[in-house]
């Protein structure tokens, strides 16, 4: 008999061995790289540009002309975690800017009202498609597809072909207007810019909370300097943009809004029981169901979300463009969709992170705002763009692969 | 007997881990060889080596077969010279016909163009061969698990099989179509084709294998020959874990109290034909502090009484009054039936039991979210500590609880799957097939933990294919036939009137005769 071979395996119930920075970085690519990748593609632009790119006028306008396809993101990113997706929502964000119009300029409703209408309307059109999906067991992508085409069409109708608008002015602050400076300094936002600094360190204060809380069951995994490396780099960013925006006109409402659903969604997604059933939904909906989850309610839920957010996002915007046209949301879903994979969410469901689709948000809006001050024109942008997704995809899939 | 195929000091390894150390492994002509071992000792990744998945050149040794080296580029190369390997998953298209299986990437065609006629006059031909009764046109996925298998078997024949290598090919099978399979190893050794099994189930092994081999730990501990000596299912474990295990079953001192569980007259449409009844009129009752197992063949409806029990999960048209202490008990919906005190382990922890790509800890607290969590908002310190506290107490293997759970293996899931049913506090646990797929250490520590909750007064209900699992560990045994409860029996622990395989066995085929006469 010949005795068992010395195997190197990893010992049961041993900690890990301590990976050094970089080992750790290399191990987690995925998750910094798109991170990496933003910062990279932001510097080239700004390069590229001469500077234009990170000017304060600009990078208002940037985050004007992306929140909408961020808020969205949130949404369908727990749509795609719990193995679905939703294709309806450019059609949904065109038919309720459409009917935002149709109260305020036509009928004259007051805005609070009508956004508060348009709001539920979002809902129950997000819940009438999952009622069909959840309860039916009709594939998503039929039913929201057959969406896509009711609301388009239903969209034109009401308009009648023509744009409506101007919106009343309390309306178009939505998306056009700036939180007030209680100091009231000339040329400097000084509000903004401190909120901009007091977020970030809660942000980094957060983290260091939930580092402690690891540590104590001996559960750390990133080594202290990329730990520290990586708050640093939140820190710096939220503080610089902070002050670039503080010195045009402070923070746009449209940011102070999806901020708040950034964490939100955040907390969502990573703190609370309901978060935790739609990645297990998304993962093995037997099991999940097996385990006492309601399973059905939740895929409801998810779409019902789903239709308010692009509801909120089809008012930003109508107020932004200050007319409801048959135009608008047309083509929004596959931004939108692209965005929560190229922040690494998985076609099969169970996998994704809101950090991941907002950055994936961000990346497609400052390559169309980089490539459009460039002059690059349309046909291009578009082909660059389809291929950035396919190497995101790739490169995730890649080191999935790699990792297993 | 010439060899037929000789592996020389294989040496495989993974980044950190060294698979298969200096393993020789020789099959002789016409020869049933097995390869046992626990999980993970190394058996699947031989087999890999030998049919090329692993090419040459990213192992060290050399593999020899039919006189001549060979050195793999892929799985083609193997098949093209008789080397067929079918493994645990079946890897059948289900919608596809038997015939479009079995030719499949093989296609009897002229330039592109599929010859109907001849595919399915020879798979016809095959299936004769296989024993199988099938229409050549019947989609797959109308076939039982052990019909597929089969069909997998006819499909290696279809491509001139010299040696046919077998990755535990009767662990979802019942007894008797594992008996025919196993008939068919011999038919074919007849027929001067040569096997390598690999399975856990040693009776088996002990039937009909020429020599065994045995892997620990990436090495080859011993190869005995089953023609010199008879060989104990004792000696094969004592190699396979390295140490004696002189009781397969840790002992307990039963301490059984009043009725706890009790169901009555329960009922069960199929889930997609109305009219077909499932469930007859089941009975049972479950005491504290019992371990009470349920017995049949594949297919009596075990798992359907269980699943349908626990919240409607299989079935319509539920029927029938299920108690708690006394009292009737709501168990429509899985949420009331773990309220209730419920809870189910599943027969397939990897579908139904776990979420693969989530970690240890987020898998075991799926079942008791809300006894983690304030306001629907979870206590990320508290989940982590149950976690750890599992990983201790049940010895989860793992490199940390953040270990997705795809990674772990077998037997290491199964203690996932049973922490998280743990944690619910249950009164009753079902446990559907335990141990399906589980190495023998591993089994017994699952037995020990399913003693514990005995001990701590739980009422348990056991379902197994494994008789002697059945009879090692139960207090009272039901034994069930096509839908129905037909009898009962004391343990084995009662030398007298105690259940014995025989005594199960005879019940079962009892009520089939009785049935056809009815019939009649």
């Amino acid at each position: 008999m010949t005795q068992a071979a010395d195997i190197d395996r990893p010992r049961a119930g041993a900690a890990l061995a301590p990976l050094g920075a970089l080992g750790y970085f290399k191990k987690n690519l995925r998750d910094y790289g798109m991170l990496l990748a933003l910062v990279l593609i932001m510097a080239f632009f700004q390069l590229q540009t001469g500077g234009i790119l990170l000017k304060p006028v600009n990078l208002t306008n940037l985050v004007l002309q992306n929140s909408y396809i961020i808020i969205m993101a949130l949404g369908m990113l727990l749509v795609i975690v719990a193995g679905h997706i939703d294709l309806s929502v450019g059609s949904v964000c065109g038919f309720v800017g459409a009917l935002a119009a149709v109260m305020m300029v036509q009928w004259g409703w007051p805005t609070p009202v009508v956004v508060v209408i348009c709001l539920a309307a979002g809902a129950l059109i997000g819940a009438a498609q999952g009622f069909w999906i959840a309860y039916y067991r009709i594939p998503s992508f039929i039913v929201t597809l057959a969406g896509m085409l009711v609301f388009k069409g239903l969209t034109l109708w009401l308009l009648d072909g023509k744009s409506v608008g101007p919106f009343p002015k309390g309306f178009q602050a939505l998306s056009s207007g700036f939180i007030p400076d209680v100091f009231a300094m000339q040329g400097f936002h000084l509000t903004s810019f401190l909120l901009a600094a007091v977020t970030a360190l809660l942000i980094v204060l957060a983290a260091v909370r939930a580092r402690a809380a690891q540590a104590r069951f001996g559960l750390v995994e990133e080594p202290a300097s990329v730990f520290w490396g990586r708050n640093a780099v939140i820190l710096v960013a939220f503080v610089y943009i902070g002050w670039l925006l503080a010195s045009y006109r402070g923070l746009p409402n449209v940011l102070m809004v999806m901020a708040a659903l950034i964490v939100l969604f955040t907390f969502v997604t990573t703190r609370t029981v309901i978060g935790r059933r739609i990645y297990a939904v998304g993962g093995n909906e037997k099991a999940a169901k097996l385990s006492g989850v309601k399973t059905e309610r939740l895929v409801f839920l998810t779409f019902a979300n789903m239709g308010m957010l692009a509801a909120l996002a089809g008012l930003i915007f109508a107020a932004r463009l200050n007319t409801a046209t048959p135009k608008a949301g047309l083509g929004f879903e596959l931004d939108v969709i692209a965005a929560v994979f190229i922040g690494g969410a998985s076609m099969q469901g169970g996998v994704g992170k809101i950090t991941g689709a907002v950055i994936g948000g961000f990346l497609m809006g400052v390559m169309n705002n980089g490539m459009s001050i460039l002059g690059i024109g349309i046909d291009y942008q578009q082909v660059i763009k389809g291929l950035v997704l396919l190497a995101a995809v790739i490169f995730d899939v890649y080191n999935r692969r790699k990792a297993s | 007997m010439p060899n037929l195929l000789e592996m020389r000091g294989i040496t495989k390894t993974f980044p950190g881990v060294k698979a298969l150390s200096d393993v020789s492994l020789t099959v002789r002509s016409g020869e049933i060889h097995a390869l046992v071992g626990e999980n993970g000792a190394g058996k699947s990744t031989l087999m890999k080596v030998l049919s090329g998945v692993y090419p040459h050149g990213s192992y060290q040794g050399e593999i020899w077969f039919k006189g001549a080296e060979r050195r793999f580029r892929g799985i083609s190369d193997s098949e093209e010279l008789g080397l067929i390997i079918i493994h645990q998953e079946l890897a059948l298209a289900p919608l596809l016909s038997i015939a479009e299986n079995i030719f499949l990437g093989n296609e009897v065609a002229r330039g592109g163009v599929i010859d109907w006629a001849e595919t399915f006059s020879r798979t016809g031909a095959l299936l004769k061969k296989v024993g199988l009764n099938e229409h050549p046109g019947t989609p797959v996925e109308k076939l039982g698990v052990g019909k597929q298998q089969l069909v997998e078997i006819a499909k290696a024949l279809s491509k001139k099989v010299e040696l046919l290598i077998l990755d535990e090919p009767t662990s979802s099978l019942n007894e008797n179509d594992s008996a025919a399979l196993l008939d068919l190893l011999l038919a074919f050794k007849a027929q001067g084709i040569a096997s390598i099994l690999i399975s856990h189930k040693l009776n088996e092994v002990s039937r009909v294998a020429d020599r065994i081999t045995v892997l620990r730990d990436g090495a080859v501990v011993s190869t005995l020959d089953c023609g010199a000596e008879k060989i104990s299912e004792g000696r094969i474990i004592r190699d396979m874990v390295g140490r004696p295990l002189d009781d397969r079953f840790p002992p307990r001192a039963p301490n059984i109290g009043d009725v706890l569980f009790e169901v009555r007259d329960w009922n069960v449409h199929h889930p997609d034909h109305a009219d077909v009844v499932q469930i007859k009129g089941a009975a049972f009752t479950v005491r504290k502090g019992e371990i009470v197992g349920i017995a049949g063949l594949m297919g009596a409806g075990r798992t359907e009484l269980a699943m349908s029990i626990f919240g409607r999960s299989h079935g319509q048209k539920i029927t029938g009054t299920a108690t708690m202490r006394g009292k009737p008990i709501d168990v429509s919906t899985v949420g009331r039936a773990m309220k209730a005190g419920l809870a189910y382990v599943t027969e397939d922890r990897k579908t139904l039991g776990l979420v693969l790509d989530d970690p240890i800890k987020h898998n075991i607290s799926l079942a008791s979210l809300e006894t983690i969590s304030t306001g629907g908002v979870l206590d990320d310190a508290r989940e982590t500590r149950i976690a750890h506290d599992y990983r201790a107490r049940v010895a989860i293997r793992c490199s940390g609880i953040l270990q997705e759970v795809v990674n772990l293996s077998g037997g290491n899931q199964q203690k996932v799957v049973l922490a998280k049913w743990l944690n619910t506090s249950p009164e009753i646990l079902i446990l559907d097939e335990p141990t399906r797929g589980i190495d023998v250490g591993a089994k017994y520590e699952i037995y020990a933990i399913i003693n514990g909750l005995a001990e701590a007064g739980k009422g348990v209900v056991m379902i197994s294919s494994e008789m002697p699992e059945l009879l090692g560990m139960c207090d009272r045994i039901y034994v069930m036939n096509e839908g129905r409860i037909v009898g009962e029996l004391p343990g084995a622990r009662d030398a007298q009137d105690g259940a014995t395989q025989e005594k199960i066995m005879r019940m079962i085929i009892q009520t089939k005769e009785d049935a056809h006469d009815a019939g009649r």
